[in-house]
């Protein structure tokens, strides 16, 4: 169990969700075992005892994020904020604040809910089958408060010093951004032979990581060969795609792509229905912050944009689609397809950016980051006019 | 009381009387229904034969049941297993258990032993006794046909009849409660049917809350692509699993001797499509519609099904197939003990089995005729009395199920450790192991594996209790289900709540298998799966169990789960969970 919680201690530090040293991590199967000592290990204890469950995370998130959550935690009114961005909305509705870092309310909370933040020390959640779980949900959480921060400055107004918040949180982004800039896939495309598409597959999924231009195990990935579509398999990370790829014939002969990525029929539609062959699915932040900034007022769809958005948006070529992650009836497999061809990337509101490539993820990849960058700019303008 | 009904109908066949009881609402929350309250019910009466007048057989539901939440026509029944001799439940679906709630009660208590053949028709919770002498022998169609289109209907055949240790209890026609034999306790009562049909409404607290919970529950399953996606089961049925059973290297062929099916792509779910032109269908109150019918009316089998009869038969006739589910069903069978009852036959016998031979087995079976007499003993049985015990991949006497224990070693003690013997069931590591939910794990090590399972156990006991459907929980989580049990029953419980009332009712299962007698050396594997390997390929080798790592493994479980070294409840234990 060591093994797994060093392996997802690194991954925190490496996309930033966390400084080195700061998670503390317990698994318990027969025994109980730590990534490292820790005052607080006494309180982590306590809270493991007083649930049913198998690993425990508790960490102060790395900056921007902690001043952000502080922020939200400060303002939430009834004990918890809820996200806007609709990925997180759907697997965890709302996120639990306190004030205070004691087994008896963390206890209360995790029954509830799957973490909480607690102001000026940090989150903690949890597992029940694998410490992936809680790494998870620290990530989901530290993404959703940056989103629903950055989206309420535009919709609701700024307070106090948010601003400088606000800016040095982008100023660092996109520095991050351009001091990774020679990461691009190196496969040139089209792959006649699955080999070179599984490897173009995962180096491709394996830079969307490490460009933050995706966090957790969101995200997904495809190719098309022929009337096969290689494809990642649902909730696997981008960044670990070895063994994750399934083969679905397109004829559905073989159900063995059952474990195939919940947007399996959004990507074939396309793949089958166009000129692309590749096609990436990040969660940009500001793609996604972008998408939510809607100013039109009296709007008979408000609170419910994510499925029901009726008004043709863009931000520069790029169409911002309704749909729900899946097949239901507000399902994104019914408006990416037709929003993406002819284009080179949609955004699905609340939600993430797809692009695709013609031959290859070279292309696809370009425009990902692309796109984001053209998002942070226009979000950049339009803090400016506040 | 709302969710509950508040009533349990018990019903004395040796004196055609009944009562109703009133129980507590703290025995509601404490047993939740379903699995659970069942179990409460049977305790009193578990060290008796399954064949005395005194053992109940009991028929509950849970309080989603009746309401919008999703996947709620569900039911348990329950009382002790004749194939097992443990604790015998099974969680079935159709609209039996809507009924239920609609005339009035929670569940039903059968004990007593008729005189003669008996049919039992309860309407809006007034029993009605008829005599049944003219169904004796009748199949489960033609029984439902006699007594006619109203509510819904618990049947045997002529399986149960001719004392199959595996026969099972049918729902409205295909539904089967299929595992244990608990088909058998309702023939040692002469008891050929109890209809059930009713009219009244079950009370939601708080219908607003119900309605986000539905709401929040649906979102997920639409976003599950083993559920609702393209190639899920609500597409091709639960034999969707087939191709990656076989594509994990881990489809029971010939008897569990190897771990893929050479012909696996001929006999999948697309075949079934292709030939049946299957449409969808499903229990009451379900949006997925995991069953599936063929355009001619045809019962199309389930991945149990699907697979044991073809690949762990070397069989590729669909047509056999869908005969020999429709065999099962009309004489009341269990499809899984069946199956594999055969092929260990065949294993011992050296016959290859052509698919006639396949399905004229299963006529003997059912009528206890010729070598058919035998082999309704189930595997074991049969298998100790050729002197081949090892032959017989069971555990506590019950047949393995479609999943190869050596490509999942979480599958693998969840096996070993299952109250109610070889089931995949209890826990499903299947969930993580293969198909990724609520995350992946590694198949291929106990590492951890003994907490999940204790803790997979207690989530499937609360959702047997509830009475939901488990796919769900491919997608949906009790955080979800909490908040509509709560709608419904307006009692506040969190997911962890329900997750300690799951602890006590497991626990409650091994308390009840301790007196009869079930200790650790009851809870291990056949041991050709310690000893030979699995059937490699596509880059995956599948190596035989490490029978210390194994030990290990469940030597942690029994911790976990608050049991001794020998696999025996404490009174430590007991007391905690507030049962002694």
């Amino acid at each position: 169990m060591i093994d797994l919680l060093r392996k997802y201690e690194s991954k925190l530090t490496a996309q930033g969700i966390c400084d080195e040293g700061a998670p503390l991590f317990g698994a318990l199967d027969a025994e109980l075992v730590w990534n490292r000592s820790g005052a607080e290990t006494a309180v982590l204890e306590e809270v493991i005892s007083g649930l049913n469950i198998a690993s425990i995370l508790y960490a102060r998130p790395a900056e921007p994020y902690f001043s952000i959550l502080n922020r939200l935690a400060a303002r939430a009114t009834e004990g918890y904020f809820v996200p806007g961005d609709s990925e997180t909305r759907t697997f965890f509705h709302d996120i639990p604040v306190s004030d205070r870092f004691d087994a008896p309310t963390i206890v209360a909370t995790l029954k509830r809910r799957r973490s909480i933040f607690i102001r000026d020390h940090g989150i903690v959640t949890y597992g029940t089958v694998s410490p992936e779980q809680a790494f998870v949900v620290m990530s989901s959480v530290c993404f959703s408060g940056f989103v629903k921060f950055f989206t309420d400055a535009l919709v609701t107004g700024t307070k106090g010093d948010d601003i400088a918040l606000l800016r040095d949180a982008m100023r660092r982004y996109r520095e991050f951004i351009d001091s990774t800039r020679d990461l691009v896939p190196s496969h040139a495309g089209p792959f006649a032979e699955s080999v070179r598409i599984y490897d173009a597959i995962i180096e491709a999924g394996r830079l969307t990581v490490e460009r933050r231009m995706v966090d957790s195990y969101f995200g997904n990935i495809s190719y098309r060969d022929g009337g096969t579509i290689y494809i990642s398999q649902t909730g696997s990370s981008l960044d670990e795609l070895a063994g994750c790829i399934d083969p679905c014939p397109v004829d559905g002969s073989s159900c063995a792509g059952i474990t195939a990525s919940s947007e399996y029929s959004a990507h074939r539609d396309i793949l089958m229905n166009g000129d692309a062959r590749a096609i990436l699915h990040g969660h940009p932040r500001f793609s996604v912050i972008m998408s939510m900034i809607c100013e039109k007022e009296n709007c008979a769809n408000r609170g419910q944009c994510h499925r029901l958005c009726s008004t043709p948006r863009f931000i520069g070529d790029v169409p911002i689609i309704p749909g729900e992650i899946g097949t239901g009836r507000f399902g994104l497999c019914n408006t990416l397809p037709p929003a993406l061809r002819g284009r080179r990337g949609a955004i699905v509101w609340g939600h993430g950016l797809f692009t695709t490539g013609r031959d290859d993820f070279r292309e696809a990849f370009r425009s990902l980051v692309e796109i984001e960058l053209m998002c942070l700019e226009e979000y950049g303008k339009a803090l400016g006019k506040k | 009381m709302h969710g509950w009904r508040g009533k349990i109908l018990h019903i004395n066949l040796s004196d055609t009387t009944s009562r109703i009881e009133e129980p507590s609402a703290a025995l509601y929350e404490k047993f939740i229904g379903g699995k659970g309250l069942a179990g409460y019910y049977l305790s009193r009466s578990i060290r008796l034969s399954w064949d005395d007048p005194g053992m109940p057989l009991l028929f509950f539901t849970g309080p989603l049941v009746d309401t919008p939440s999703p996947t709620s026509g569900r039911m348990a029944i329950v009382s002790r297993s004749p194939l097992t001799g443990t604790v015998g439940d099974t969680s079935v679906g159709g609209k039996y258990g809507t009924q239920i709630k609609r005339a009035g009660l929670d569940g039903i208590v059968i004990t007593g032993r008729s005189a003669g053949w008996r049919g039992i028709v309860i309407r809006d919770g007034a029993v009605e006794y008829r005599d049944a002498a003219h169904l004796q022998g009748k199949t489960v169609s033609e029984t439902l046909r006699e007594i006619g289109d109203d509510g819904s209907a618990a049947v045997i055949g002529p399986a149960a009849e001719n004392g199959v240790l595996f026969a099972s209890i049918m729902i409205d026609g295909h539904y089967s409660s299929g595992r244990g034999g608990l088909g058998l306790v309702m023939a040692a009562k002469k008891l050929k049917y109890i209809a059930v049909s009713g009219s009244g409404k079950t009370s939601i607290h708080d219908r607003a809350l119900l309605d986000r919970a539905r709401e929040e529950i649906i979102r997920l399953t639409s976003a599950s692509p083993a559920l609702l996606g393209e190639l899920g089961i609500s597409n091709f049925g639960t034999g969707a699993l087939l191709d990656l059973i076989q594509s994990r290297r881990m489809l029971p062929t010939d008897n569990f001797r190897a771990t893929a099916f050479a012909d696996a792509q001929s006999v999948n779910a697309f075949s079934y499509k292709t030939k049946y032109h299957t449409k969808k269908t499903g229990c009451a109150g379900c949006h997925v519609l995991c069953k599936k019918k063929g355009e001619r009316g045809e019962i199309i089998p389930e991945y149990e099904t699907m697979s044991h009869f073809t690949a762990l038969l070397g069989n590729t006739d669909l047509d056999a197939v869908v005969e020999a589910n429709r065999i099962c069903n009309e004489a009341g069978m269990d499809t899984i003990s069946a199956a594999a009852t055969i092929a260990c036959h065949s294993e011992i016998t050296g016959a290859a089995l052509t698919p006639r031979d396949i399905v004229s087995l299963l006529g003997e079976i059912a009528a206890s005729r010729g070598v058919g007499a035998e082999l309704a003993r189930g595997s074991w049985r049969y298998a100790e009395s050729k002197g081949h015990p090892g032959v017989s991949i069971s555990v506590k006497k019950l047949e393995l199920p479609a999943y190869d224990p050596r490509g999942a070693r979480g599958m693998a003690l969840a096996y070993a450790v299952s109250t109610r013997g070889g089931c995949h069931l209890r826990a499903y590591p299947i969930s993580h192991e293969i198909l990724r939910k609520p995350v992946a794990t590694d198949r291929f090590t106990f590492s951890g594996k003994a907490r999940i399972i204790k803790i997979a156990e207690d989530l499937n006991a609360v959702i047997d209790s509830l009475t939901a459907c488990k796919f769900l929980f491919f997608a949906a989580t009790l955080e979800e289900f909490a908040l509509a049990f709560q709608g419904v029953t307006g009692v506040p419980a969190t997911a962890q709540d329900l997750l300690r009332a799951g602890e006590r009712i497991y626990y409650h299962d091994r308390v009840m298998n301790a007196q009869n007698g079930f200790t650790a050396a009851d809870d291990d594997l056949p041991a050709r799966f310690f000893t030979i390997d699995g059937t490699g390929g596509n880059g995956i080798a599948v190596p035989a169990i490490d029978r210390a790592a194994f030990l290990k493994a469940r030597a942690d479980y029994y911790k976990i789960r608050g049991l001794d070294k020998r696999g025996l409840p404490t009174n430590a234990k007991m007391k905690e969970l507030g049962m002694a």
